[in-house]
């Protein structure tokens, strides 16, 4: 499987600009809600028409604004599952997933495949429930089984959880990644919601302002996000404009401290980004004098809001991320982060 | 009253049948296209298509002789098909479809502007016909407004009286519908006569009114359609 996608579309002041490529296996979309995710997918599928560019699987062209070349999404083979999943009213389960099979001739055939399909998802006994009785979960269940029937080429998940209750989620992101391992084709999700990205993917690409940057693997983009954008979605909480001071030093003005950093750092550096975990009160390098102003507690983990000594002062607080059995009677003087933390950030 | 002659109630049957049946796809037809305009086109579409409804129907009588007139271009086209509409009674399927269509229109409007496009698009990248998808999903969906829609345009095209008054007039056994025969009695002193097609008329008014309700009761939206 293998998808190019080079499309432009204006949507009054919003510009979509999205140039990718992928593989088989999952890739994400990640992006704040109204980046353009939703609108990139159904670019793919034929729902919406880019203004410019191309779209071509595995070689067939779907769109190509210069030969004029728009199919209609019935003829893209192009799996969709809609994020309120859009099982149609007044079928039944059974009826809904037949909706896919509607390209098989013969009838006891397609019974045969929509039984098999719905074994495969064990939804066998809610077959003949409509729509409006079934769970989140098995709405998900179904929509994917109509989906799957229909043999795309490409299945596209468009913020497959975001229905569901969040105690279901974990669970189901485990059952839904576990079912489409075998699936030999290329999967896209799309999602805001960095551990779910993490949890689901092989590789991410992150969408900003209708901007899609490129897609790299999950642990690259968590370690090196190199942009704003993908710093704050892979969930970092510290960001600030910085400057470079040298071949692995630079300077933080908010902040008033200067930091090692692993990576050289290249010309056109804008800020740094440090990860609220990143913080160590043992940690020898990048430790300056600190001062904690506020703590909260959480769950399992403890949030302590603190000022570097010589931080301006119409500057936000950092935020320190810490498990409960490092916390100790007093609060920390100093805090350090390891030079390989610092992220370097260029847009 | 034994000889009572059912002829208006015969005639107004056929007639609002008839004239239900044309502002069905018509007004479906015109429902569907609307929705997919832009929005100025929309603005104007909808007044025009509306019009009707605030009329005086006599105005829209007007507005039909002008149209269908012996002496008028269309009129005489019609009559050299052997199509008589002025004082026959398919005259009155004219009248009644014009005043009922904004009914039909407005509800199915007002039904598909709330359909799920979602629903729609799941259909197309599943490969099933845009047509198929019309009529199994889109239709289905919305059904109880469209049929809520159709009841309302029926019991309107079945009460209508100044436009078809102008058009057919009023000749016994011929032309007389239930509303016009009404006020023709009432002219002529037969108080219960007039009495009588005025309780036909409050029953079958009464019965759609149940209908509609029922029908809007029934309509429910499942947690799956919800955004």
């Amino acid at each position: 499987m293998a998808l190019e996608v080079d499309i432009e579309k204006q949507l009054g002041p919003f510009h979509l600009r999205a140039a990718f490529s992928c593989e088989s296996g999952f890739t994400g979309i990640l992006g704040a809600s109204g980046s353009g995710k939703s609108m990139t997918l159904k670019c793919i599928a034929g729902i919406e028409k880019p203004d410019r560019g191309s779209i071509v699987l595995d070689g067939r062209v779907l769109f190509d604004s210069e030969k004029k070349i728009n199919l209609p999404p019935q003829k893209r083979h192009v799996g969709y599952l809609f994020q309120h999943y859009a099982l149609f009213p007044g079928m039944t389960v059974r009826q809904n997933i037949m909706c896919g099979l509607h390209d098989v001739k013969d009838r006891q055939e397609r019974e045969a495949q929509a039984d098999a399909m719905m074994d495969m998802l064990q939804i066998r006994d809610i077959a003949s429930l409509r729509p409006e009785a079934l769970s989140g979960g098995q709405a998900q269940r179904t929509a994917l089984g109509r989906i799957l029937v229909n043999k795309p080429d490409l299945l596209m998940l468009d913020e497959p959880f975001s229905a569901l209750d969040t105690h279901l989620r974990l669970k189901l992101q485990a059952e839904l990644k576990e079912l489409l391992g075998g699936y030999g084709k290329g999967i896209i999700m799309v999602t805001h919601d960095r551990d779910e990205a993490y949890r689901m993917c092989d590789r991410l690409g992150i969408m900003d302002r209708g901007q899609m940057q490129a897609v790299k693997e999950k642990k690259e983009m968590f370690a090196e996000p190199e942009t704003r954008a993908a710093a704050l979605l892979t969930g970092c909480k510290n960001i600030a404009e910085a400057r470079k001071t040298g071949e692995r030093e630079v300077y933080v003005p908010a902040w008033n401290i200067h930091l090692k950093t692993r990576e050289t750092v290249r010309d056109g550096l804008q800020a740094v980004g440090i990860r609220a975990h990143s913080f160590r009160p043992d940690e020898k390098d990048n430790a300056y004098p600190v001062q904690i102003i506020r703590e909260t507690e959480e769950p399992f983990e403890w949030i302590g809001e603190f000022r570097f000594d010589g931080q301006a002062p119409d500057t936000a607080p950092v935020w320190w991320r810490y498990p409960k059995e490092l916390r100790q009677k007093k609060p920390p003087k100093k805090l350090g982060v390891p030079p390989a933390d610092v992220l370097l950030l260029y847009e | 009253m034994n000889d009572m002659d059912l002829f208006p109630l015969y005639n107004s049957l056929r007639i609002a049948a008839a004239s239900s049946v044309i502002v069905f796809f018509a007004g479906i037809f015109a429902a569907y296209k609307v929705a997919k305009m832009p929005r100025i086109v929309k603005g104007i579409l909808d007044v025009i298509l509306t019009l009707p409804m605030v009329l005086p129907p006599t105005v829209c009588g007007y507005f039909l002789l002008l149209l269908f007139g012996r002496r008028r271009p269309l009129g005489m086209f019609l009559e050299d098909l052997g199509i008589k509409l002025v004082m026959n009674w398919p005259g009155g399927i004219a009248a009644a479809v014009v005043v009922s269509f904004p009914l039909m229109y407005r509800t199915a409007r007002g039904a598909f502007e709330s359909f799920d496009r979602d629903l729609a698009w799941a259909g197309q990248t599943l490969g099933l016909s845009n047509t198929w998808i019309f009529w199994r999903v889109r239709m289905r969906t919305c059904r109880q407004g469209i049929l809520a829609g159709i009841v309302l345009a029926f019991a309107r095209a079945l009460g209508e009286y100044g436009a078809t008054s102008m058009l057919i007039g009023y000749t016994p056994g011929r032309t007389a519908t239930v509303s016009t025969t009404v006020y023709q009695l009432w002219r002529t002193n037969d108080e219960s006569g007039a009495f009588f097609w005025v309780m036909v008329n409050l029953a079958i008014s009464a019965v759609v009114l149940l209908a509609v309700n029922l029908l809007e009761k029934r309509n429910r939206s499942t947690k799956w359609r919800l955004k």
